[in-house]
């Protein structure tokens, strides 16, 4: 019953949703609305579990002392600073701008968010130099679509590229050439292609497993083995 | 700074950090003093402008802006000018956030933006004109819940009134309430999955500005017609700003943004005018 339960659960819940989004009737789309709306609770209570599994995990890793504890005690005080003042303190005065939470969000949030997103171009120009090599056919027309596409998407690509182009010897065709031309086919054609393809194929996947775990063929969701 | 953290000599050779050096003046000098480049839009750019010009006068839109602060060097430029261009056409634009860590950014984005305009002498009115109604957590289940009702997926807006009780939801039931879909992305959820839970299913109209890396994904769906428009990255961004006769942060970045690609495209080169020279040698 442990498991034939939660089975016969998962193939009546996916059979009313999938019903519910083919047949526009009420008797198909209420209990599919019904089901969404049961959806996004249980998302809620997955934060609140969520919010205390890290609490749980790095409190305990702390109290031992294993590898990167201070990193974890930051963000074990980070975490509780933000729901004291969150839940308690600023609590009448949810978005207030004068807020200490809100001020935490501006002024410390926000810029460290960024901050991770911004060290990627450090880490793109190293890696790029450090580790892209060359080394066969494949890698090769990924260097050069890399190369047009990147020059090709600022202003800066075009205004190098009439610089070594627009020169009286030229055929017309190379000195009128643009960079950012070359980039746009290549987004609307290989590069379209290709991520069709991916697309398909990833749906096709998805379809085949949730079939699978509606018919209760796939059970790994569940846990514990075979 | 010297050194050699692989022993294998070559490239591998320099420390990376007169490379974070040369990238990071090469970002910061443009910032401040702009070259100015010339701009010019591409076709994704011009249909995104476009889909929102071809708007009726007072259109009800509905914009999710789905991303948090890691993105709003890119995402909140287009935001900003997006609602510009709504505005300007008077139409009535409800915003939804489904990021947890963007709700106050973009919160934020939209008051700047409407006081800006409201110096400028135009009226808006919070709760009348447009309304945040701020994050709800879901992702998919939320977009499929708001086709119930959107009074019934969010009953309080991101200051916390009851959404029955705003003028701008009056008459607001689903998503067939709307005349286009904004969707503002830094991943998921975002374009996505929109196009696949509601342009698919509700054939809302939908146009995109999503980050750059996530642009290509979106390109099959601009291609379909299941997007209207889109905008890709801080490019996408300056384009609009520049196709709507404004001079923002997106333009000021593109400079910092061009000689970055063009240091990244001499890296990848001269890495590999190394290496080919040191295999001709033997060395490799």
């Amino acid at each position: 019953m442990k498991r034939e339960l939660p089975l016969l659960m998962t193939a009546v819940f996916g059979i009313i949703m999938i019903v519910g989004f083919f047949v526009p009737h009420e008797w198909a789309s209420v209990p599919a609305d019904y089901l969404q709306l049961c959806a996004v609770i249980v998302v809620a209570f997955g934060y609140v579990l969520g919010g205390a599994n890290v609490f749980a995990v790095n409190l305990d890793a702390i109290v031992r002392k294993q590898r990167d504890w201070p990193y974890k005690l930051v963000l074990v005080s980070s975490m509780a600073v933000m729901l004291v003042f969150g839940l308690f303190v600023d609590r009448e005065r949810f978005q207030d701008p004068a807020t200490v939470s809100i001020w935490l969000y501006d002024h410390v949030y926000a810029p460290m968010n960024a901050t991770m997103f911004a060290l990627l171009a450090f880490f793109i120009a190293s890696a790029a130099f450090r580790a892209f090599r060359i080394r066969t056919l494949e890698a090769g027309l990924l260097a050069a679509a890399a190369l047009i596409v990147m020059l090709g998407r600022v202003p800066l690509g075009d205004v190098m590229v009439r610089g070594l182009v627009d020169h009286d010897g030229l055929p017309h065709a190379v000195r009128t050439l643009q960079i950012s031309t070359l980039q746009q086919w290549i987004m609307d054609v290989p590069q379209n292609a290709a991520k069709r393809a991916v697309l398909i194929g990833a749906a096709m996947g998805i379809m085949a497993t949730g079939l699978r775990v509606i018919l209760g063929i796939e059970r790994s969701y569940l846990g514990g083995g075979e | 700074m010297a050194g050699d953290p692989t022993g294998t000599g070559g490239p591998e050779r320099l420390d990376r950090r007169w490379l974070f050096l040369v990238m990071g003046l090469l970002v910061f000098f443009p910032l401040l003093f702009p070259i100015g480049l010339p701009i010019e839009p591409t076709r994704p750019s011009r249909q995104f402008a476009e889909a929102i010009a071809g708007l009726p006068d007072g259109a009800r839109v509905l914009m999710s802006c789905d991303y948090d602060p890691s993105g709003k060097p890119e995402l909140v430029p287009m935001t900003k000018t997006a609602l510009r261009q709504l505005w300007r056409k008077h139409c009535t634009v409800i915003v939804t956030v489904l990021w947890p860590g963007g709700a106050g950014l973009v919160d934020q984005t939209i008051e700047e933006t409407a006081n800006e305009l409201r110096a400028r002498g135009v009226s808006l009115v919070d709760g009348t004109d447009y309304v945040n109604l701020g994050y709800k957590a879901g992702n998919e289940a939320v977009m499929v819940l708001m086709g119930q009702g959107i009074k019934n997926a969010f009953p309080e807006d991101q200051h916390r009134r009851a959404t029955r009780t705003l003028p701008i939801l009056h008459d607001v039931g689903n998503y067939s309430s709307f005349t286009m879909l904004v969707n503002i992305s830094g991943g998921y959820p975002g374009t996505k999955e929109w196009v696949q839970q509601v342009n698919s299913r509700f054939h809302l109209p939908m146009v995109s500005g999503c980050t750059a890396v996530s642009a290509p994904e979106y390109f099959p769906y601009l291609q379909s017609g299941q997007l209207r428009g889109l905008l890709g990255g801080m490019a996408g961004a300056a384009e609009y700003e520049r196709l709507e006769g404004e001079s923002g942060p997106a333009t000021r970045g593109m400079d910092a943004q061009s000689l970055a690609h063009v240091f990244i495209a001499l890296c990848i080169v001269m890495g590999n005018v190394v290496y080919w020279g040191r295999r001709r040698r033997g060395g490799a």
